[in-house]
């Protein structure tokens, strides 16, 4: 027993998309990090094998090269189209992170609302249509509404990405109800996206079924992003042990654990 | 007159190519992770040496940049 325990913790347990095998179950975005040298500190902590890009203007004087240190760190790319308000836009982005990253991969984001980042559902539908035509592994950032993430998975989105509170908002999975609903309704990948604050938040994602849990803020934005990468990586593990273990039913009243058989009587 | 990130300029014309706008960047036309767009298409790497830019292009020159 001691030894299949100590093997649970090392035995493969590749997460699949779209053909493609991942050896972690923790996707990292690259946003926050203060520094180049942090976010390579923090992809090695975190044990991750992809990783979000975003495509931006080119600044001439940006100091360091972030493709090289992803090269180095030897992890896959996933662009994203962050910043996005339309399937136009989303569309474009895509083409072109396809040019400068060589993937066909692509996290697409259709934001609908500059406060709350949520997606807009109808062009991100659309979207994702297009470049599911157009040959992308599309990978879309959802609401965590489980017709919506179905929709997705119809016309052919690789995964789908639900989030489970606002970008940025660390308030953790607000609806856990919806993200269980939406592992059962589609029989793509779900990866549970933006709102994880801490690595409880990580875990429960992976107890509620989820494949895999993609965190950026929660680590780049910690007072020390490295050790929290690592408690990242624990918890995704312990998340998805405990839900293949399979948790105890949740009950009104108590169930007593010592058997009221043997009983001492004093009098 | 040529735009590219948004800034006019004033020492690429019309008729020059891509790969023009991206030496003037200081960019070689096999810089890793770079795309360009001219007024909403993409031009593929493969084409930045061909394509000439007609008066009053908007160029985007794109790199990755840490985000998600």
């Amino acid at each position: 027993m001691a030894t299949h325990l100590a093997s649970l913790d090392t035995q493969p347990d590749p997460l699949l998309i779209a053909g493609r095998e991942l050896g972690s179950r923790l996707l990292l975005g690259t946003g926050g990090f203060s520094s180049l040298e942090l976010l390579a500190d923090s992809i090695k902590a975190s044990g991750t094998q992809l990783v979000t890009v975003a495509l931006r203007r080119i600044d001439p004087n940006a100091r360091g090269s972030l493709i090289d240190v992803l090269a180095d760190a030897g992890v896959s790319l996933l662009p994203n189209t962050a910043g996005c308000y339309t399937a136009r836009d989303a569309i474009i982005t895509a083409k072109l992170a396809r040019e400068a990253f060589e993937t066909n991969w692509i996290k697409l984001e259709v934001i609908g609302d500059e406060d709350t980042l949520m997606p807009d559902a109808v062009e991100l539908v659309r979207a994702a249509e297009q470049l599911v035509d157009d040959g992308f592994t599309v990978l879309p950032y959802t609401t965590d509404d489980p017709v919506l993430a179905r929709r997705l998975a119809d016309v052919g989105c690789a995964a789908v990405m639900p989030l489970g509170a606002p970008i940025g908002s660390g308030m953790g999975i607000r609806n856990p109800y919806n993200i269980a609903l939406i592992r059962d309704s589609v029989t793509v990948p779900v990866v549970l996206d933006a709102g994880i604050g801490t690595a409880s938040d990580a875990a429960q994602a992976m107890e509620l079924g989820c494949d895999a849990v993609l965190v950026a803020s929660a680590v780049s934005r910690a007072k020390d992003p490295v050790v929290m990468a690592h408690a990242m990586r624990l918890a995704v593990r312990a998340g998805r042990l405990a839900h293949a273990a399979g948790r105890i039913p949740r009950r009104t009243y108590a169930q007593a654990s010592t058997p009221d058989a043997g009983r001492a009587d004093f009098g | 007159m040529i735009t590219i990130n948004g800034q006019s300029q004033t020492d690429i014309q019309a008729g020059q190519t891509v790969a023009a706008v991206l030496e003037r960047l200081e960019l070689s036309v096999d810089a890793r992770g770079v795309a360009v767009a001219v007024d909403g298409e993409v031009i593929p790497r493969s084409a930045w040496t061909m394509f000439t830019l007609n008066e009053g292009a908007r160029v985007e020159v794109l790199s990755a940049m840490q985000g998600g």
